[in-house]
C-alpha cells in the first residue's frame, strides 16, 4: 500500500472515531442530553418559615416577619436608573458600584445565576421596588423571613439566627450559602425542628437566559415545609421580670418546676437584649466587647463554689451515713477550731441542733458533720470515706453535666482523691485538710443550674427530674432522661429534716433568710455566701415554695453581691412571689423590689482581661 | 458577445467551496454564541462584526495570492519568510501581550497578531523548499539535522510563549517526513507511546489496551495486505470491547467477582489475541514481522500497565498535578474536567438534529468556556446536532483528503511536500480541537481551522490554503 493511502486510511479511521464518539454522546448516552441536572434549568429556592418559639403559657417569644432579599442576575441587567434604585433601598451609589464590581470579578462563576443584591429589605421598601420592578430588569425579590421578638425576655436563652458561613457549611453540608441557621441557645439546640425544609421551583430558560416558564409543568418542583414550633417550659413573663431584677448585676437566676424538672426561668446577666438578636451582626462587636461577657451563659457555664447552701448536702449525707441525727447538737464559739485550723462563724446561740444549724447557717456545725462523715470508723481510710462522700455528692448531680438541653452546659467540679493526693501528697491529708468542703468552699464548682436542681431535689424530698427547657409534643416526645426521676443516694425519709431547717431559715429565730418571706407563701430557703479571693463575696440563695407541694424552686447567684441575704435572697424571693402570687405585695415587698431593681453592682465586679 | 474561456475554471472549486462553507458557518455560529437575536451581525464593534472584517481581509488576501502573485514566488521567498517569522516570534517574546496565560500576541496598530499561527506557513514553505531540492534524501545525516533544526527553532520559540497547542501542530510535519520516506515505525511507535500514555491516565488502562489491540490488528492486517478482513476484525473487536463492559455490568456478576469486569475482559481479550497471533506466526512464512509486531504489542501492554503504576505510585503529588494540568484534567477552580463536562453536555444535549440555530442554551448561557474560539464546535453540536457536527466533519475530511490526493499527484515535489504540510496542519488542528470538545483529547487551546473566532488563525489558514490552491492551479496549467 502506498504511503498516501496509509495516511488517508489513518485519517479516515480518526474521523470515524470522532463520528462514533459524537454519535455516542449525542444519540446513545442520555447522560448528556437535556435532563434535570441541565444548565438551562433554573432552581429558585423557596425558603420555609422558621418555627415559632412559644413559652409554657402559649405566649409567643419568637416569631417571623416577612422580609425580602433583592436578587440580581448580572447578565440580565440592562442600564437602569441607579439613583432611583438607591432611593428605594436607601443605599448610595458606591454600594451599587461595589456590588457590581464584585459580580464582575465573579462573572464566570455566576453566569446566568443570580446573586443577592440587598438582603432583608423591609416590606415598605419591597413594595416601592415591586411597583417599579419593570424599570430594573435583572432584579427580583425573594421572600425570606426574619425573626421578631414580641417579649423582651431570654435573649441568651433563645439565641440568635444568622446566615451560615463557610465553616458552618463545611460542617453541615445540607446547608447552602444564603441559608440561615440557629447559632446559639434554643435556636441552635432545636435547629433541626425549627428550620423546616427548603423547597424550589424549577424554571427553564432559553438561550438568552430568560425564564420561559415552569419546567415540565412543575413536576420537579418541591414545596417548602415550614419549621415546627417549639414550646418551651419558660414562663416568658417571669423571665422578663427576672431580667429586669437582674439589671446591672452579674450573675444568674434559675427557676425550676420541681415536679417536672421544667426550667421556668434561666437568666444570665448581663445578657443579650432581644432587640440585638435580630441584627446580631450589627451588635456583635458591641456584645463581644462588653467586659461582662453577655455571650457567656452563666447559668450553665459559670461553675463556682456554692457556699453555705452546700451545708444542706453535707447534712443529708451525715443523716444517711448515721453520723448525724436531727437532735445532734454541736457547740459553736464563733467558729470551729482544731489545732491550727480555724473556721470562723457569726454570733448565734450555742449549742444548736440540725434544724437550727441550717436556719442560722452555722459553720462549726458542719465542720463536725463533715469530719464525722470522713473519719467514720466503718471506712478503712480517708480515701475510702472520701470516695463514699463523693458518690453521695455526685448523686445530686454535682460534678457532672446534668444532661439538660441548655447548650454548652458544663459539669462543674467535685474534687477527687487524686485532687488532694496531688495537692497534699498521698497519705498526707485528712478530714481536717479538706474541712472547707463542709461549708461549700474549697475545690467545689457548681453551676447555678446545679444549685436550682439541688433546691428542686430537696423540694421533691429526694429526687429530681433532669432540668429541661423544651416541652414534649406528640411528634417529638421528651427523651426518657427528662421523664424519669433521679433519686439521690440519700433516703427520702431524711429530707423533711432539712426542709424543716430551710423553713426555719425563713421564719425561725435567728434564721438568715427572713428577707425571703413572701406573703401568703410558705417559703423554704437557704442563704449562701461564697468566699471569693478576687473581690466581694458572691451572694447565693436557693429556695422553693410552697413548703408542701412545691411549685417552684429557685437558685440565685449574684456575683460580688456580699451576703446571701443581701441580694440573692431578695431576688429569688421576688421571683417566687411573682410566680405564685402574680404580683408583688404593696409595702415592704414593693420597697424591696424597688431596692433590687435600682441595685447597681457592676462596679463591684472585677473586670478580668478577656482572653482572646 | 465574445465567449471567453474562463482561465479560473481550473481552480479547485471543491476546496474553495468547502473553505467558504466552513468560514460562513463559523461566522454565523460565532454570532449565535455571542449575541444571537439581540444583535446585528454586521455590528463591527462586536466580535462577530470584527470576524467579518477578518473574513474580508482573508478573502482579499486569498484573491491576491491566487490571481496576482506568481506560483514560483513561494519557493523563492520561503527562507525570507521563515526568517521574518522567527524574528517576529522573538519580538513577541520580548514585546508581546499576555492573554490566557500565554504570551503570544503582538500588537500592530489596533490589530493583534499571533505570529505562532503564521510560523506554520513559513515552516511549511521552508520545509518544502529544503526537501524538494534535487537529490534530497532523508537518509543523509546532514539533511536530517537540517530538517530537525528547521522544525525545532520555531517550536522552541513557541514553547517559550507557552503556546503548547501550537507546538503539537508541528508533530503533524512528522507525517510529511513519513510520506517523503522516513520509516513509518518511528512515527507509529512515537504516536503510540504518547497516545497510550495519555489514554491510560485520562481514561483507563482498559481503554488504552483496547486501543492498543485495535491499532495492532490494523497494522498487522494492513501489512499483510488483508485490508477488508482486517478492517472487519478491527471494527468488530473495537465494538465488542467498547460495549462488553456495559453488557457485563450485572450486579450478580460484580458481587461474586473479585476482579473488576474490565480486568477480566482485558485478560480474556489479550489471551484470544495472543492465540490468534501465535497461530498466524506458525502458519505464515514471514515470521520476522509477526514476531516483531507481537513483541511491540506485548511491550505496549506492559507499557500501559507500567504507566498506571508509575503515575500512581512513583510520581510525587506535584508532578502528577503538573501532568494533570497539562492534560487538561485539572484546569479549573470548579474541579477536574469542568470545561470538558460542560462542553460534552452542550454537544450531547444537541441530539440528532440540534436545538436549532440560536437556541442553544448550554453554550450561550456561558457554561462552555472560550465558546467562540476553542470551543466553537460545542455550539455546532448543540444547535445543529449530530447532523451539523457530521457536516463539519465531512467538510474537513473532504478538504484534507482532497489536498492529499492533489498533492500526491503533483509533478513538482515542492507542491507535493507543501500540500502534505497543509493537510497535516489542518488535520492536527481539527483532531485536537474536536477531540478535546468531545473528551477524546486533553483540553489544549488550539483553534478549529476556518471556523473559530480569531483573525490570526483565520488569515493564516487562508493564506496556507490559498498558496496550495495556487500551486495546484499552476500545475494544471503547466
Amino acid at each position: 500500500m502506498s504511503r498516501r493511502n496509509t495516511i488517508l486510511l489513518v485519517l479516515f479511521v480518526i474521523f470515524l472515531a470522532i463520528a462514533i464518539r459524537l454519535f455516542t454522546i449525542q444519540i446513545i448516552d442520555k447522560q448528556y442530553s437535556e435532563t434535570a441536572g441541565n444548565n438551562a434549568l433554573k432552581y429558585v429556592t423557596i425558603y420555609p418559615a422558621r418555627g415559632r418559639i412559644l413559652d409554657r403559657n402559649g405566649n409567643t417569644i419568637v416569631e417571623n416577619k416577612i422580609t425580602y432579599d433583592i436578587m440580581v442576575s448580572p447578565l440580565l441587567v440592562e442600564p437602569f436608573d441607579t439613583l432611583a434604585l438607591c432611593e428605594i433601598f436607601g443605599v448610595d451609589r458606591a454600594y451599587v458600584r461595589e456590588r457590581f464590581e464584585q459580580y464582575q470579578s465573579n462573572a464566570r462563576k455566576i453566569g446566568y445565576g443570580s446573586m443577592p443584591f440587598i438582603k432583608q429589605v423591609s416590606s415598605e421598601q419591597y413594595n416601592a421596588f415591586a411597583e417599579r420592578e419593570f424599570l430594573f430588569p435583572g432584579f427580583d425579590a425573594i421572600a425570606r423571613t426574619a425573626r421578631i421578638y414580641p417579649i423582651n425576655a431570654g435573649g441568651n436563652l433563645i439565641g440568635y439566627v444568622s446566615e451560615v458561613d463557610r465553616d458552618y457549611i463545611e460542617k453541615h453540608p445540607e446547608y447552602r450559602a444564603g441559608d440561615y441557621a440557629g447559632k446559639t441557645g434554643i435556636e441552635r439546640a432545636y435547629e433541626h425542628r425549627l428550620s423546616g425544609e427548603k423547597g424550589y421551583t424549577v424554571y427553564y430558560r432559553d438561550a438568552r437566559g430568560r425564564i420561559k416558564g415552569h419546567y415540565d409543568n412543575g413536576s420537579l418542583d418541591k414545596e417548602a415545609v415550614a419549621g415546627s414550633d417549639i414550646i418551651t417550659t419558660i414562663d416568658a413573663e417571669l423571665q422578663a421580670y427576672g431580667e429586669r431584677l437582674m439589671k446591672n448585676k452579674v450573675g444568674s437566676v434559675v427557676a425550676i418546676e420541681p415536679s417536672t424538672g421544667e426550667i421556668l426561668t434561666l437568666i444570665s446577666s448581663p445578657g443579650i437584649d432581644v432587640s440585638q438578636l435580630a441584627e446580631i451582626n450589627k451588635y456583635y462587636k458591641e456584645i463581644s466587647d462588653n467586659p461582662y461577657n453577655p455571650m457567656f451563659n452563666r447559668t450553665v457555664q459559670s461553675a463556682q463554689p456554692p457556699g453555705s447552701v452546700f451545708k444542706l448536702v453535707n447534712g443529708l449525707i451525715g443523716l444517711q451515713e448515721g453520723v448525724l441525727r436531727r437532735e445532734t447538737r454541736y457547740p459553736c464559739a464563733r467558729g470551729y477550731t482544731n489545732g491550727k485550723i480555724h473556721v470562723g462563724c457569726h454570733g448565734h446561740p450555742s449549742p444548736i441542733n440540725l434544724t437550727q444549724s441550717i436556719a442560722m447557717s452555722c459553720n462549726a456545725y458542719y465542720c463536725y458533720v463533715l469530719r464525722n462523715i470522713l473519719d467514720n470508723r466503718k471506712y478503712d481510710n480517708i480515701e475510702e470515706s472520701f470516695n463514699k462522700w463523693r458518690d453521695y455528692v455526685t448523686s445530686f448531680g454535682f460534678g457532672r453535666k446534668l444532661g439538660s438541653d441548655v447548650p454548652y452546659e458544663l459539669g462543674g467540679n467535685v474534687p477527687t482523691v487524686n485532687t488532694y493526693n496531688k495537692l497534699h501528697g498521698k497519705g498526707r491529708w485528712k478530714s481536717l485538710s479538706i474541712i472547707s468542703l463542709s461549708i461549700g468552699q474549697g475545690e467545689l464548682g457548681c453551676t447555678p443550674l446545679h444549685l436550682a436542681n439541688l433546691s428542686a431535689t430537696i423540694a421533691n424530698r429526694g429526687f429530681f427530674y433532669t432540668p429541661h427547657m423544651i416541652k414534649g409534643t406528640e411528634e417529638f416526645p421528651l427523651d426518657s432522661i427528662y421523664t424519669e426521676p433521679n433519686y439521690t443516694m440519700v433516703d427520702p425519709k431524711y429530707f423533711p429534716y432539712i426542709v424543716e431547717g430551710m423553713n426555719m431559715s425563713v421564719y425561725g429565730d435567728g434564721g438568715t433568710s427572713h428577707v425571703a418571706q413572701v406573703p401568703g407563701v410558705n417559703m423554704c430557703g437557704k442563704t449562701g455566701t461564697a468566699q471569693n479571693p478576687h473581690g466581694d463575696d458572691h451572694s447565693v440563695f436557693i429556695c422553693f415554695a410552697p413548703k408542701d407541694d412545691p411549685k417552684i424552686a429557685v437558685a440565685a447567684y449574684i456575683e460580688n453581691g456580699g451576703f446571701g441575704a443581701t441580694w440573692a435572697a431578695p431576688i429569688a424571693s421576688l421571683i417566687v412571689e411573682k410566680y405564685l402570687n402574680g404580683e408583688i405585695a404593696e409595702g415592704a415587698r414593693k420597697d424591696l423590689e424597688t431596692r433590687v431593681r435600682n441595685g447597681y453592682l457592676l462596679n463591684k465586679v472585677p473586670v478580668k482581661k478577656r482572653r482572646r | 458577445m465574445v465567449k471567453h474561456r474562463n482561465p479560473y475554471r481550473n481552480l479547485d472549486w471543491t476546496l474553495i467551496g468547502c473553505y467558504l462553507a466552513l468560514v460562513l458557518f463559523g461566522w454565523i455560529n460565532i454570532f449565535s454564541v455571542l449575541h444571537g437575536d439581540s444583535g446585528n451581525i454586521f455590528d463591527f464593534s462586536q466580535k462577530y462584526g470584527m470576524h467579518l472584517i477578518w473574513i474580508s481581509i482573508s478573502l482579499l488576501t486569498a484573491v491576491v495570492i491566487i490571481r496576482l502573485l506568481p506560483a514560483n514566488l513561494w519557493p523563492s521567498v520561503a527562507w525570507v519568510a521563515y526568517g521574518a517569522v522567527i524574528l517576529l516570534l522573538l519580538a513577541t517574546l520580548v514585546l508581546g501581550v499576555s492573554s490566557h496565560g500565554s504570551q503570544s500576541w503582538i500588537s500592530i496598530g489596533s490589530f493583534r497578531l499571533q505570529p505562532a499561527e503564521f510560523s506554520k506557513i513559513t515552516t511549511a514553505l521552508a520545509l518544502s523548499t529544503v526537501m524538494s531540492k534535487y537529490g534530497f534524501t532523508l537518509k543523509s545525516v546532514p539533511n536530517i539535522l537540517k530538517i530537525v533544526g528547521l522544525l525545532l527553532l520555531p517550536m522552541a520559540l513557541i514553547l517559550l510563549e507557552k503556546e503548547t497547542g501550537s507546538v503539537l501542530v508541528y508533530m503533524g510535519f512528522l507525517i510529511v517526513l513519513y510520506r517523503e520516506g522516513m520509516s513509518g515505525w518511528l512515527i507509529t511507535i512515537a504516536f503510540l507511546v504518547v497516545l497510550e500514555f495519555i489514554l491510560t491516565i485520562i481514561s483507563s488502562p482498559y481503554v488504552a489496551m483496547v486501543v492498543a489491540i485495535c491499532i495492532f490488528l490494523l497494522i498487522f492486517f494492513f501489512k499483510k495486505e488483508n485490508y477488508l478482513f482486517g478492517l472487519i476484525v478491527v471494527v468488530l473487536t473495537a465494538v465488542a470491547l467498547a460495549f462488553l463492559p456495559k453488557l457485563f455490568q450485572i450486579e450478580a456478576i460484580a458481587a461474586v467477582n473479585p476482579l473488576p469486569v474490565e480486568a477480566w475482559l482485558a485478560i480474556i481479550t489479550s489471551a484470544i489475541v495472543l492465540f490468534f497471533i501465535l497461530q498466524l506466526i506458525i502458519l505464515s512464512p514471514r515470521k520476522q514481522f509477526e514476531r516483531n509486531s507481537l513483541i511491540v504489542l506485548l511491550c505496549g501492554i506492559l507499557f500501559i500497565l507500567s504507566v498506571q503504576f508509575f503515575y500512581n505510585n512513583i510520581l510525587q503529588d506535584h508532578q502528577r498535578n503538573r501532568i494533570d494540568v497539562f492534560l487538561g484534567l485539572v484546569d479549573d477552580p470548579k474541579g477536574i474536567g469542568y470545561n470538558l463536562h460542560q462542553s460534552m453536555v452542550a454537544i450531547g444535549s444537541g441530539g440528532f438534529a440540534g436545538k436549532g440555530y440560536m437556541n442553544g442554551t448550554q453554550t450561550s448561557l456561558g457554561y462552555v468556556p472560550e465558546q467562540e474560539t476553542d470551543f466553537i464546535f460545542c455550539t455546532i453540536g448543540e444547535e445543529w446536532g449530530l447532523l451539523g457536527a457530521l457536516f463539519v466533519l465531512a467538510l474537513y475530511l473532504t478538504i484534507i483528503s482532497r489536498i492529499i490526493i492533489l498533492a500526491d499527484k503533483a509533478k513538482d515535489s515542492f507542491t507535493r511536500i507543501y500540500g502534505y504540510c497543509v493537510a497535516m496542519c489542518i488535520t492536527v488542528h481539527v483532531v485536537i480541537n474536536i477531540g478535546m470538545t468531545i473528551g477524546l483529547m486533553p483540553v489544549i487551546g488550539i483553534p478549529l481551522p476556518f471556523l473559530s473566532y480569531g483573525g490570526s488563525a483565520l488569515l493564516a489558514f487562508t493564506i496556507m490554503l490559498a498558496i496550495f490552491i495556487k500551486l495546484i492551479f499552476n500545475e494544471q496549467r503547466a
